[in-house]
């Protein structure tokens, strides 16, 4: 690999890395407050996926898209709370995943139903497509804006988190929800935020991810998804900056090893993702950012 | 009558770890409740508090009913928890520590008369106020997770084994605040200790508990009479 190409990757690194990043941060904000792994996370990705199609396809204006795929997926979190978790309060962790695949399932199937097993194509619009050269190298604006609004989330999520009464006590929730209660914090107010904020960033994910993939079907969350929990583990579970700090690496990761594979060994890509996963666990098995310091 | 328990039964599973105990405290009071690990002391105050369910029995805050109500609201009543062990909330900082203590009486938290007149009586809180609270020594920790109970304003304040791990001088420190505590801030304070002579010598009243029970309860005049508790805690043998 070329210098030129390698700068090239990590261009393209940094805004894969970007989308992987804000699905990671999702599902650590639930996983350090409620210890729930939330298989249906990709779920929200892929409705938020249908609404931009179902949008465009009308030609509705970007100002109402976003709004309306951001409201969408947030939603769709809080329902999920509501419907599917909130009944199962108290129990655990391995009762929590199963539902969360169980949900996954039913969503996936709804909508196989529903809309259609094919996908769907989400209409292109000029801004997503357009590319920058700069120097030998080309910038696609659809990686700008990704890496731009990932940080601008990341800028306010930090804000939220420690500025606000609400950020705070999610903070705290994630070290001893027993004692958040006893300080007269309610429990489903935190539990439901978590949801909500999960929700949201899925929806961002969402706007940037279907921007640029050009289709929805109803298994397109699942790869990101995926990835979003290798990045996760990567970074240290129920550790926000860990998320955002995996999501970057396996970003990067991803993309320089596609460039590096002769095209023999680039059906193993996924194999030598989750081997330098394990490898990286061996010698850090708390991550690479620990948890010892808070969940921030 | 500020705080009064009837009856109260609470369960872990089939084990019944406090059995038909009765407590009452009056307001200004400062009650101790000893007993060896095991007694059922932090049961007690769990189910006071709202966080453990599993029991029956009835728990009156001047006079009106409060065993129904959750964790969350029992605070909001003015009964506040310093739990055992201190729990306090290391990744965060000390000035955050002390805003959740006051999301119950719905206020802020940041630089309020309540949060001011609290780091005067724990004055070494205010030099680390933007620290992580996990960078404190045991003695500041625990001075945070009582500081962190007062930021609601409570009527009562429970505070269980405030003194466990702590050095001698400090141990000193803490039996100084609880009392000034109720003598400056006028907070009834009930006080699960082990160190029964520090506390008898502090307190107003105290109950003893054994497995489960009360066995015994009394001025610290009349239990450092009591044989029992003499043989059991004071090492005068029977």
């Amino acid at each position: 690999m070329t210098f030129h190409e390698f700068v090239q990757q990590c261009i393209n690194g940094l805004s894969l890395g970007s989308t992987y990043a804000l699905l990671a941060l999702g599902l650590a904000v639930l996983f350090s407050i409620m210890g729930l792994i939330n298989f249906a996370h990709g779920e929200l990705l892929t409705i938020g996926g249908y609404v931009m199609w179902t949008t465009l396809h009308h030609d509705t204006s970007w100002w109402l898209v976003v709004p309306a795929t951001l409201l969408a997926t947030t939603l769709a979190a809080v329902a999920m709370e509501r419907i599917a978790f909130r009944p199962l309060r108290g129990a655990s962790i391995e009762t929590l995943l199963v539902t969360s695949f169980a949900l996954a399932f039913f969503i996936q199937t709804a909508l196989q139903i529903g809309v259609s097993a094919e996908p769907e194509p989400i209409a292109h619009t000029g801004w997503s497509s357009r590319g920058y050269s700069v120097g030998a190298y080309t910038i696609g604006l659809i990686q700008i804006v990704t890496t731009a609004v990932t940080f601008a989330v990341l800028v306010l999520l930090t804000f939220f988190l420690k500025r606000t009464l609400l950020g705070v006590s999610i903070r705290a929730a994630a070290e001893d929800f027993a004692v958040v209660r006893l300080m007269g914090v309610p429990a489903g107010r935190v539990v439901v935020s978590a949801f909500a904020l999960s929700g949201l960033l899925a929806g961002i994910a969402s706007l940037l991810f279907f921007a640029s993939a050009g289709s929805v079907s109803p298994t397109s969350g699942t790869p990101p998804v995926v990835a979003a929990f290798i990045a996760v583990v990567l970074g240290g579970l129920g550790n926000l900056t860990g998320a955002v700090v995996g999501g970057y690496v396996l970003g990067f990761a991803d993309q320089i090893l596609a460039a590096v594979h002769s095209n023999t060994i680039l059906q193993f890509h996924d194999a030598v993702v989750l081997a330098i996963l394990i490898g990286i666990l061996l010698l850090r098995p708390q991550g690479l950012v620990g948890r010892r310091e808070g969940i921030v | 009558m500020l705080l009064a328990v009837r009856g109260l039964t609470a369960r872990y599973g089939p084990v019944v770890a406090v059995r038909d105990v009765d407590l009452r405290v009056g307001e200004g009071e400062i009650v101790a409740l000893l007993g060896a690990n095991g007694a059922g002391k932090t049961t007690t105050l769990m189910s006071i508090v709202g966080l453990h369910r599993a029991r029956s029995g009835s728990i009156e805050l001047d006079g009106r009913e409060i065993g129904h109500l959750p964790a969350e609201k029992v605070v909001r009543q003015g009964v506040s928890l310093a739990p055992e062990g201190r729990r306090i909330f290391s990744g965060l900082t000390v000035a955050e520590n002390l805003r959740i203590g006051a999301a119950a009486a719905g206020r802020d938290g940041r630089d309020d008369g309540r949060r001011e007149r609290l780091l005067e009586l724990f004055p070494v809180l205010r030099e680390r106020l933007r620290l992580p609270a996990a960078s404190l020594s045991g003695g500041e920790q625990q001075q945070l997770a009582i500081a962190r109970a007062l930021m609601s304003g409570p009527k009562l304040l429970l505070l269980d084994e405030p003194t466990l791990g702590l050095a001698p001088k400090l141990v000193r420190l803490v039996f100084e605040l609880i009392v000034r505590l109720r003598d400056e801030e006028g907070v009834t304070i009930l006080l699960v200790e082990q160190n029964v002579h520090q506390a008898l010598a502090c307190c107003d009243r105290a109950y003893l508990m054994r497995v489960g029970s009360v066995e015994t309860e009394g001025t610290p005049e009349e239990l450092v009479r009591d044989r029992r508790v003499q043989a059991a805690y004071l090492g005068v043998p029977s």
